[in-house]
């Protein structure tokens, strides 16, 4: 059996009085789409937190290759090779592509007192990155605030693979997406699958999780419902966890009834 | 790179797919016209100062009375008083753009003076120590200024604000307690330390200056020594304050964290940036150019005044915001601090010379600070590629 490349192993965080996450264990091993569901306030959000060290666990231990860790900061997380791309990105919408790229690792030249931050190579190698995910920068001394949604979601995600990422955390990547540049991303993920990553990836869209995902990961109110192999699961029942155990099929016969109603 | 592929003709003809143009990585967006290099000159930070630099000159230009401004003893007037703005806006500069205020930068450029009045005097220290003295007590004005700020939390504006009065409440508390006065004059002159005194206070390139004299180029005393004798050093210490604050901002890491810290600093500190660290760093930085200022100050007139440097912090600031710095942070240069300083003394000495009552300094002021955050906002809008129109 392989050992995971990152475990959480019965993880619960309490805020206060409130319990939003409760014995919750999840084991991603390399090469493997871990897809994370659960409506909204199911503990996703949480959970993430805790793989990329903004918060630490109340209780429970988080394992990395079988080794336990403790991340005091986000930036610890990174350094372990826990790469989150989050919804809000990390990125600076005024400082240009290359400067983002390389924020908090800035690539020097010259000796000390003339070390400077090596822009041109920074540069190079941001576009560079960029053109391997598959977004052409016109310029990447540009801001970051110029670029699209799914431009900005690339260059975050290219960041996280170029400094070599083990696992990879996706909060709802596609979720701001265009249709082609949301294909981009889920090629990405699989990319990243074949390259030996183990990516746990967060959505919404039953038609971006399903193609992808190995596993299934159902968290409700804070606690895991379980996870399941894609082959053991259908895509209707992952529809109905991730509508938070709502009967779909009567909230649309509840839609046409009011249509019925309007005419 | 291989050459842009030609796209296909159009699909003109009835029962055919609609033509889509593809995205390739081989050739520029076609959806973006090509920036002009003037157009990319105007988005920069500074161009806005640029201009303003330009329309200054002009009025002062055509304005009765203000041709005195532009010889070598007036360029040198407004130049000295534009130096000693510029040197306390490139600090602040850096500390804004890091999303941070110091208004206490005014009441340490008195504080700084009276330490090295007071060592002088009453210690009987040597000059160079009381400076030496003066930049430490800076550094930890500086480090608690931002230290606090940084530890509580609480908005720089009011802790600085607190330091603003703390400051100069001792500057004329500690004199007046001591000497029984609010100035300390005589500093330079028991025992003379002209060494020391000339690298606050000196002129460079005087032989330079001497020779154009001779020449008859410049104007000269009747001794045959020119009015001007040379550089003052005030406007080199200004020179070598911006460069190397302009190198760290835009060449270093420091200044990649600069940015990012004024930028998100929540983001900024997820992926590593120190950013406790850069926030007092700046602080000390600025109280250490207002000590800079003091030194100059004291080795100028000989003597320490306990109201030297009242209402500076507004106006660094306001040099910096003129120059383009966003006083939300995140975003500005040092070049354009620089620029904002030089209009600053221009418009100073401008008013004097050609004899408009110096109230209406105030007015001026007053508009061009709203003119220059309008001008800002529209400057990063522009920065962030949003859809000005043009």
């Amino acid at each position: 059996m392989t050992t995971p490349a990152i475990e959480l192993r019965n993880v619960s965080k309490r805020f206060g009085s409130v319990i939003a996450l409760n014995d919750v264990s999840i084991a991603v091993n390399p090469g493997e789409v871990h897809c994370l569901l659960g409506d909204n306030g199911a503990g996703k959000s949480t959970l993430i937190k805790i793989l990329s060290g903004v918060h630490r666990p109340s209780d429970g231990q988080i394992l990395l290759s079988g080794e336990p860790v403790v991340f005091r900061s986000p930036r610890d997380a990174t350094d372990a090779g826990v790469a989150t791309v989050f919804q809000d990105l990390g990125l600076i919408p005024l400082m240009s592509i290359a400067r983002n790229f390389f924020l908090g690792r800035e690539p020097e030249k010259g000796i000390f007192p003339f070390r400077r931050f090596d822009l041109d190579h920074a540069n190079k190698i941001a576009r560079q990155a960029l053109i391997d995910v598959g977004i052409q920068v016109r310029d990447p001394s540009q801001a970051v605030g110029t670029l699209s949604g799914g431009e900005r979601q690339s260059v975050a995600i290219a960041r996280a693979i170029h400094f070599g990422a083990k696992v990879l955390i996706l909060d709802e990547p596609t979720s701001a997406l265009g249709v082609h540049q949301a294909a981009m991303v889920l090629k990405f993920v699989i990319e990243a699958r074949l390259r030996g990553l183990a990516v746990i990836f967060i959505t919404h869209n039953i038609s971006h999780a399903f193609p992808v995902a190995d596993k299934f990961t159902l968290l409700n109110r804070g606690t895991s419902k379980g996870t399941y192999a894609k082959s053991d699961i259908t895509r209707e029942e992952v529809v109905r966890i991730m509508s938070g155990g709502e009967d779909m099929a009567a909230v649309e016969r509840e839609i046409e009834d009011l249509l019925e109603k309007a005419r | 790179m291989t050459d842009a592929p030609t796209p296909p003709p159009a699909a003109a003809a009835q029962g055919r797919a609609p033509e889509i143009t593809r995205k390739s990585l081989d050739r520029p967006d076609e959806r973006v016209a090509k920036a002009s290099a003037f157009t990319r000159l105007m988005r920069r930070p500074e161009a806005g100062v640029v201009l303003g630099l330009i329309a200054t000159f002009l009025v002062f230009a055509v304005l009765p009375g203000a041709a005195s401004l532009y010889s070598l003893q007036g360029a040198m007037t407004f130049l000295t008083l534009s130096a000693e703005l510029g040197i306390l806006a490139a600090a602040v500069a850096l500390l804004i753009i890091a999303g941070e205020f110091d208004l206490s930068i005014g009441s340490m450029v008195g504080f700084a003076g009276i330490v090295i009045g007071l060592l002088v005097t009453q210690l009987a220290w040597p000059l160079w120590a009381s400076i030496g003295a003066a930049f430490a007590v800076a550094v930890l004005v500086g480090y608690l200024n931002g230290y606090i700020t940084v530890k509580t939390r609480l908005p720089s504006f009011i802790v600085t604000l607190a330091s603003l009065f703390i400051l100069r409440g001792l500057s004329i508390g500690i004199t007046r307690a001591v000497t029984g006065r609010t100035q300390i004059p005589y500093i330079l002159d028991n025992p003379p330390d002209p060494w020391t005194a000339a690298i606050f206070n000196g002129h460079v390139l005087t032989g330079l200056f001497q020779w154009m004299g001779t020449q008859g180029w410049i104007a000269t005393k009747g001794d045959g020594m020119p009015f001007v004798p040379g550089i003052p050093m005030s406007i080199v210490w200004w020179i070598a304050v911006t460069c190397l604050a302009g190198w760290v901002l835009t060449q270093t890491k420091f200044g990649n964290w600069i940015y990012a810290s004024g930028g998100d600093a929540t983001v900024a500190r997820n992926v590593g940036v120190p950013v406790a660290r850069v926030k007092i760093t700046l602080f000390i930085v600025t109280a250490v150019a207002a000590t800079l200022l003091a030194t100059i100050q004291v080795m100028e007139a000989g003597s320490a005044d306990t109201v030297r440097g009242t209402q500076k912090e507004f106006e660094a600031i306001i040099a910096a915001v003129i120059g383009g710095v966003l006083l939300t942070g995140g975003y500005g240069t040092v070049l354009g601090a620089a620029f904002g300083a030089l209009i600053f003394g221009l418009v100073q000495m401008g008013i004097f010379y050609t004899g408009i009552d110096t109230d209406w300094f105030k007015v001026f002021l007053g508009l061009v600070i709203l003119a220059a955050v309008l001008v800002n906002n529209y400057g990063r809008a522009r920065a962030l590629g949003e859809r000005v129109e043009s």
